[in-house]
């Protein structure tokens, strides 16, 4: 039961983070370089999911995957059976639910890149293309991976959004935070305290590494005076 | 630098950078401020000269396509990299322009020969590698080629930025202030690269500086820009030793600038005497088209004027000042001497000068200055 839990949780923790990924850059690029003016819309309906009750934005997602919207129903006619309650609804809402915990600390890398050197890579003949991938991407290189790190351990720790869209199935929706609850509610606070015991360390583990990390690259790579 | 003249590129010698552009600065601080450079850069060294807050910089990023000017056009030899009739705007990364930014921007996260190399990514790699190894022989920072920026001499740095713009073989080159930061023998070398790398490429070379050696050592034309407009444009010698213009004045080494106006006119000696703003000291000076109480600017160099610890007599110079001085200040080998006249002057001295003629702070002197060494600013 608890390795199938977290089996599960690691899956839609991977899952959800390298798609954050390629959502992320993209739009963190955007963010970051874009001179629209309305820019500041963009920015609040990014960060939005960081002040939302989970249980609203679970159950917005809910309502949109559900029989009821045109996305629903398309994706029903495509595969026959609904989102809700299922993996694939799971990843869509927790996208959504962790997208500020990975495009916010890649925007603010992004901006934080000397815009000099983007020029001076573009007089010597870089399209824009070039001068992201070698001028960038690696000088933001931390903040990309703060991003990248920040959503997978959001996602592995959530719950309401987990709880609204996928319920509590074993195997197929019911993450480790869910199985904690459950636990409690049966008054098994053994399992609970085990499976608690064990998040707690996972994330523990994964930002002590994600700073050691980055304090080390401190030293490598910034030396610029 | 070696010269191959076998490599000189046929051709290339011939592109002119023309330059017709009208560029509205919005913003706050600024409001209203109209940029209007018409010139011609001939291939060769122009030095783009002015205070700053003149334009100097805006007018390189709209060479460089960085920024867009609001009207105009910019054109190497026949193609046009800007034109707003036509509706061209080259991107800057097809402009094919060296430009070596104040900052220098070398990448910091790579090495000095992934810096040099990085303009060079469309050249076949056989030439890529020859031509790099050749710049970075050529300006002395082989040994660098390992290292970051961080890690190398700001003079090294200076260099990689240059040989990393010049590796390009660009169409023209733009310098923005590049060696402002550098001690004199680190400077003398590069302005000697620079010099050779111009003679077997011959591009046009648009120099920002405020240094007059590197005017004298590099320029072979120069243009003064003031508020956003061109004001004056020539051979160096020429317009550094017509210094109406205050802004040229202080780069030909005017320590002296006064505010003075017209006391009197005196067509037949052609001479008019002026009083210093605020003090009893009038001055003989060249006669200018000006009435009489007109308000006008005196400069003069520190080093035309001469110090006597008495009265002088018999001398051609017209203007004697006696006055008294406040402080004496060496500086590499001159001492400059400041001297209250009413006004205070700055005399260069040399130091055999101040311990033969006893001068110390506080002694009574006379300045002797020569009508013509005072000159009249717009």
């Amino acid at each position: 039961m608890i390795v199938q839990a977290f089996a599960l949780t690691l899956r839609l923790a991977v899952v959800v983070s390298l798609i954050l990924l390629l959502v992320s850059l993209p739009l963190a690029y955007w963010l970051a370089f874009s001179r629209w003016k309305g820019k500041f819309l963009a920015e609040a309906a990014v960060s939005l999911p960081i002040v939302l009750p989970p249980t609203v934005l679970g159950f917005y997602v809910l309502v949109a995957l559900g029989p009821l919207s045109p996305i629903g129903r398309w994706y029903q006619s495509l595969t026959g059976h609904g989102l809700a309650f299922t993996f694939t609804g799971l990843v869509i809402g927790s996208v959504i639910y962790s997208l500020p915990f990975s495009v916010q600390p890649m925007t603010s890398a992004f901006g934080s890149v000397d815009r000099t050197l983007m020029d001076a890579s573009a007089i010597l003949g870089a399209s824009k293309w070039r001068t992201f991938w070698q001028i960038v991407l690696p000088l933001s290189f931390p903040g990309v991976l703060t991003g990248f790190v920040l959503s997978f351990a959001h996602t592995l720790g959530e719950f309401g959004v987990v709880l609204m869209i996928g319920g509590n199935i074993p195997g197929a929706t019911q993450t480790v935070s869910i199985l904690i609850y459950d636990q409690v509610q049966t008054l098994n606070y053994q399992v609970a305290n085990e499976t608690a015991g064990l998040l707690l360390a996972a994330c523990i583990v994964l930002l002590t590494a994600l700073y050691a990390l980055r304090r080390r690259h401190g030293w490598s790579v910034w030396n610029w005076p | 630098m070696e010269l191959a003249v076998s490599e000189v590129q046929p051709g290339i010698g011939q592109s002119m950078l023309s330059v017709r552009i009208v560029k509205r600065v919005a913003g706050s601080a600024r409001q209203g401020f109209e940029l209007r450079a018409d010139f011609d850069a001939l291939p060769g060294t122009t030095i783009l000269f002015g205070a700053s807050g003149a334009g100097k910089t805006t007018i390189l990023h709209c060479i460089a396509g960085l920024q867009p000017p609001d009207e105009g056009s910019i054109r190497i030899g026949d193609t046009a990299l800007f034109d707003s009739a036509l509706n061209i705007n080259t991107p800057p990364n097809r402009r094919h322009i060296g430009y070596l930014l104040q900052t220098l921007a070398l990448f910091p996260h790579m090495s000095v020969e992934q810096n040099v190399r990085y303009g060079l990514a469309s050249v076949e790699p056989a030439e890529r590698e020859r031509r790099v190894s050749e710049i970075l022989e050529s300006f002395r920072i082989a040994a660098l080629g390992e290292r970051r920026p961080g890690e190398i001499s700001g003079g090294e740095r200076q260099r990689v930025a240059l040989a990393r713009a010049l590796v390009t073989r660009p169409r023209a080159l733009l310098l923005d202030e590049p060696l402002t930061a550098l001690d004199a023998a680190t400077k003398a070398r590069i302005v000697d690269d620079l010099r050779a790398w111009n003679e077997r490429f011959r591009i046009p070379i648009l120099h920002v500086t405020h240094d007059r050696d590197e005017v004298f050592a590099l320029g072979e034309r120069m243009i003064v820009l003031e508020n956003g407009h061109v004001v004056s444009q020539g051979l160096p010698h020429d317009v550094l030793h017509r210094p109406e213009l205050e802004s040229v004045a202080q780069l030909a080494g005017f320590e002296n600038v006064f505010d003075c106006y017209v006391v009197e006119l005196h067509p037949e000696q052609g001479t008019m005497t002026c009083r210093i703003t605020g003090s009893p000291v009038e001055l003989e000076v060249p006669l200018t088209r000006v009435a009489a109480g007109r308000e006008l600017r005196v400069g003069m160099r520190a080093g035309d004027i001469m110090v006597a610890t008495a009265p002088p007599q018999g001398l051609s110079a017209r203007n004697v000042i006696a006055g008294e001085i406040l402080s004496l200040e060496q500086r590499d080998v001159m001492v400059v001497a400041r001297v209250d006249c009413g006004a205070v002057f700055e005399v260069d001295l040399t130091p055999g000068a101040v311990r033969s003629l006893g001068l110390a702070a506080g002694a009574r002197v006379w300045l002797v200055i020569k009508t013509y060494s005072c000159r009249v600013l717009q």
